[in-house]
């Protein structure tokens, strides 16, 4: 059946309090290699097909969520799915948070299309550089992945809406013969279209020539420049943090005696931190598609228009992650988290101009391994990776010889930049498997806490 | 070998699949095209997860992921391809295409894939060890079972909220190869979720405490007491909570350690179960997950950990998270050494990786965790394992400790990509003074380095202490694969370990 006539048929005849049909169908091309030669690969295809079921029980209205990811032939098969989550709705009891579904917003001209695709042969330019790039001396390792995700939403109060998500990434690793160096470098892509596999391997190689000197440094307290990586890392931990009813209810670092720290002034830099899904070349879909609930996200809000929500605006706290029954209970705003993170507001400086800028400091690479800490104050910890580098009088002077493990907070980071750069699009190291389409400007932290040495390389 | 287990118990819908026929259609296909091996596998993954917020429900999601995958090789290069579709024509055509891939690849190979040998196993069949199939519970039994314990907790002075969940998963796996093995199996995994807040409204601080009990492969039958104490937990958690809401904040500086196997299970895993696996350690995961300091050229030599360190691999023990009879290789699974009196004796292998290590036979780690993802070498049940001469207790190690700390359950952790600095903190930490508790820590991490951690183990707990904890959701390569493991362990006694205070790091 097409994806259309899933989404008709399962809304046909009653539908009890409501009912939401989500078809997600993705293909997905993928290539990885190390030690300088290919690993694994493969193009893959799956279809799910979800349906919210919303019924009127005893004491309330219930929610129940079934998705299959095998095909369904025909009517029969899409009404055993809606049976499936109707049944399970009158299973599960009353649901806490409830609203109405939205109604329609907009015509969504794409309806009636298909699926897009992808293919192996996304990477038919990368693969000719890659193999350019595998036969140099040095040990090469890495991963390029493309996905094309096809949604079609309806629900019963009449949203139809469509929309296609290109999501691409590639990451290269290169290493010196001996493994002793290491550099990393990785960038978001809509179609592959955009991505010089050469180059990025030469960018990452002439980073290992600073490894001709290296320095050991003990742990501790270092002014430290971040790449927008790096820092991109951080704040997605920060924006994770929140979510609206932690904070209304006391649990998390966003709340207090008083409330939710709405206003409260992080940093005297026009710093907005937002989720946009107009952003150019970083869209997500204008719509909410939700097959779960939690903090800031609920089933209820199937349809409802995302739109751009700025969680930091000129270096306060402005909103916090909310649903629209969350936003009804707490009697404010519809805030839905979207699938992009821009920071904004620095200054025209490149990460070149920073570190020409500096006197004596760390620049790093990436980071990995982030772990929340404690919550209250969102302390992390995590590892310096694949390049740490000694910058004294405005030029890097050597590679450190070993890596750091940091305990800090995203709060701190913001609150105790004396610099931060121009904002470009990068691919967060650590979080790229779930989150790829970031903005982020480099950071001049003064006083980054380096807990200790990790001698690994 | 592996066992047939209660085989019968497989479910019948998956078991009257055309698993024979699109077996033949994919592998015919693939040998018509030339490829020296393939293996197709049919997998059906059915899923329910069930949350409660304070006693409402927030949330129930029913999930199943079907289709077949289908691996080639191709003049040694690998081709992989899957598709959601079940019938011969689909499987022939995903044969097509997964040879077409490795074809438009093969530039990019520079080492030809080489594998072990395993015997045939024709027509096997395995099933895990449960007792109630927890897919085949009423919702409705779940949210009542939940919401009672999570009232139960909120009616406890001091609990503001409660959050309580439940993942169940059960998965159905169909291999078979042109060498002629196929098997049929199938297993559970259950994990329990229930954690209590407290809320200073006046100060405008908050604390956490959650239950201990860990995932496990078994049924339902778990949540209603077979392998947990839940009435006891259940009654204790709330002081629990309150006592570390108002315990002092730690004096940080090096502790002698009781750890408890509800915390241990975690840093084995970390430091001992991802540094063992051999991929890694050759260098296939160093874009990604990292690499290992246990590289093989110090097999046999390296000092692991002090003489009482003994840590297993295993894909056998009843009710591991990574337990199955036959792996994704069609390998029969077993059980070998790791670390053997403190010294690296041996790697978590698949197929491929066997003979690159000089060994004959892959001790059976390969593993997918979808129908739409490649096999690749995955965790076993990596676990430490107890003083099998003098079994003392928990207490009897902390009697040995003068100025120490107990720590008790895992909640955030930390290691480098050689798994070497690591840090962890926990859900209770209990000050040793003399040799007796004197009540909660708050504020606690501990950090190290991997070799100097294991090389200050100075005492093991008996086999009455020791416990299968375990992850669901262990992480992996690129494009990311989820796999449940579990790690079996004693108490054990670590000297003068590195302890931070989390607040005067921030």
């Amino acid at each position: 059946m097409r994806p259309q006539e899933i989404v008709e048929r399962a809304l046909a005849g009653p539908v009890g309090a409501g009912r939401a049909v989500l078809v997600t169908q993705t293909s997905e091309a993928v290539l990885r290699w190390a030690n300088s030669t290919m690993t694994t690969n493969g193009h893959t295809t799956a279809q799910d097909v979800a349906v919210v079921a919303l019924e009127v029980v005893e004491g309330g209205t219930a929610v129940g969520v079934v998705s299959s990811g095998a095909p369904l032939r025909d009517a029969a098969a899409v009404d055993a799915l809606v049976a499936a989550a109707r049944r399970a709705a009158r299973e599960a009891g009353p649901a806490r948070d409830v609203a109405p579904l939205p109604e329609p917003a907009a015509d969504d001209p794409g309806w009636l299309d298909g699926a897009v695709e992808t293919s192996i042969r996304v990477f038919g330019g990368l693969v000719e550089g890659l193999a350019e790039v595998l036969d140099r001396p040095q040990r090469h390792y890495g991963f390029a992945s493309h996905d094309v995700s096809t949604v079609w939403l309806g629900t019963s109060t009449g949203v139809r809406r469509r929309w296609v998500q290109p999501t691409g990434s590639i990451e290269l690793n290169v290493k010196t013969p001996d493994l002793d160096g290491s550099a990393w470098t990785g960038r978001s892509t809509a179609d592959f279209t955009d991505v010089d596999v050469v180059a990025l391997a030469a960018d990452a190689t002439s980073r290992l020539d600073w490894g001709s000197r290296r320095v050991s440094l003990p742990a501790g307290r270092y002014e430290t420049l971040l790449p927008p990586s790096a820092v991109s890392d951080f704040l997605l931990m920060l924006a994770w943090s929140m979510g609206g009813r932690p904070a209304q209810e006391g649990r998390s670092a966003f709340g207090g005696p008083d409330g939710p720290r709405i206003g409260e002034r992080l940093t005297d830099r026009p710093l907005t931190l937002a989720s946009d899904p107009a952003a150019p070349g970083l869209e997500y879909a204008p719509f909410v598609a939700a097959l779960h609930s939690g903090d800031g996200v609920s089933v209820f809000d199937n349809g409802a228009p995302a739109r751009r929500v700025e969680w930091l605006r000129d270096g306060a706290v402005a909103e916090l992650a909310y649903s629209r029954p969350e936003a009804a209970e707490f009697g404010t705003a519809f805030a839905p988290p979207g699938d992009n993170l821009l920071l904004t507001g620095g200054s025209a400086a490149s990460l070149a101009d920073m570190v020409a800028g500096t006197r004596r400091g760390l620049l790093l690479t990436c980071l990995w391994y982030i772990r929340e800490v404690d919550p209250e104050t969102l302390l992390l910890t995590g590892l310096t990776r694949d390049g740490v580098y000694l910058v004294e009088n405005g030029e890097v002077v050597a590679e450190v010889d070993h890596n750091f493990r940091f305990n800090h907070s995203p709060l701190d980071i913001v609150r105790q930049a004396t610099e931060v750069g121009a904002t470009e699009r990068t691919l967060p190291r650590e979080w790229k498997d779930w989150f790829t389409r970031v903005a982020m400007p480099p950071m001049r932290v003064p006083e980054l806490n380096m807990s200790s040495v990790s001698p690994s390389r | 070998m592996a066992d047939r287990i209660d085989s019968e118990r497989i479910d019948p819908a998956f078991r009257a699949l055309p698993l024979a026929r699109l077996a033949d259609a994919a592998l015919g296909r693939a040998r018509e095209l030339g490829a020296e091996h393939a293996d197709v596998r049919v997998e059906r993954i059915v899923a329910q997860s069930v949350e409660l917020r304070d006693a409402g429900v927030t949330g129930v999601v029913d999930s199943s992921t079907e289709g077949l995958a289908v691996r080639v090789l191709v003049d040694g290069t690998w081709g992989f391809a899957s598709h959601v579709e079940l019938t011969a024509e689909r499987a022939a055509a995903t044969a097509e295409r997964a040879v077409g891939v490795a074809r438009a690849l093969a530039p990019l190979a520079r080492e030809r894939v080489d594998r072990a040998a395993e015997p045939v196993y024709a027509g096997v069949e395995w099933c895990s060890e449960y007792l109630v199939d927890p897919l085949a519970v009423p919702t409705g039994d779940k949210v009542a079972l939940l919401a009672d314990r999570s009232r139960r907790l909120l009616a406890a002075p001091g609990v503001d909220h409660v959050e309580a969940g439940l993942a169940v998963v059960r998965e159905n796996k169909f291999y078979a190869d042109v060498a002629g093995t196929s098997t049929l199996q199938q297993r559970v995994r259950t994990a329990p979720s229930l954690t209590a807040t407290t809320v200073d409204r006046d100060g405008g601080g908050f604390e956490t405490m959650s239950s201990l009990a860990p995932p496990a492969a078994r049924g339902f039958e778990y949540l209603t007491g077979t392998g947990w104490d839940w009435d006891d937990e259940l009654a204790r958690l709330p002081e629990w909570l309150a006592e570390k809401a108002v315990a002092p904040s730690v004096e940080p500086g090096r502790y002698d350690l009781v750890i408890d196997p509800s915390n241990l299970w975690l840093t084995i895993h970390e430091s001992v179960g991802h540094a063992t696996e051999y991929d890694r350690a050759i260098g296939y995961e160093a874009a990604y997950a990292g690499t290992s300091f246990a590289t093989p050229d110090l097999l046999g030599t390296l000092r692991y950990g002090s003489p009482l360190m003994h840590v297993t691999g295993d894909r056998t023990v009843p009710h591991g998270l990574a337990t199955i009879g036959y792996d994704d290789d069609g390998v029969a699974t077993g059980a070998w050494d790791l670390v053997r009196d403190g010294i690296l004796v041996g790697y978590q292998l698949d197929r491929t990786f066997a003979p690159r290590l000089g060994l004959d036979r892959s001790n059976g780690c390969a593993f997918a965790d979808s129908p739409h993802r490649a096999p690749l070498q995955r965790m076993a049940n990596v676990s430490l394992q107890p003083d099998q001469v003098t079994d003392r207790s928990t207490d009897d190690l902390i009697a040995g400790v003068d100025d120490g700390i107990y720590v008790v359950g895992d909640r955030s952790w930390s290691i480098d990509m050689q798994r070497a600095n690591f840090q962890f903190t926990g859900q209770r930490f209990l000050r040793i003074r003399g040799g007796r508790l004197a009540g909660q820590l708050r504020d606690v991490a501990y950090q190290a380095l991997t070799t100097e951690f294991w090389g200050s183990l100075d005492g093991l707990g008996g086999p009455s202490t020791w416990r299968l904890f375990g992850a669901m959701n262990c992480g992996k390569a690129q494009p990311g694969q989820s796999a449940a493991v579990g790690h079996g362990c004693p108490s054990a006694l670590f000297r003068r370990v590195n302890v931070l205070n989390t607040r005067a790091e921030g």
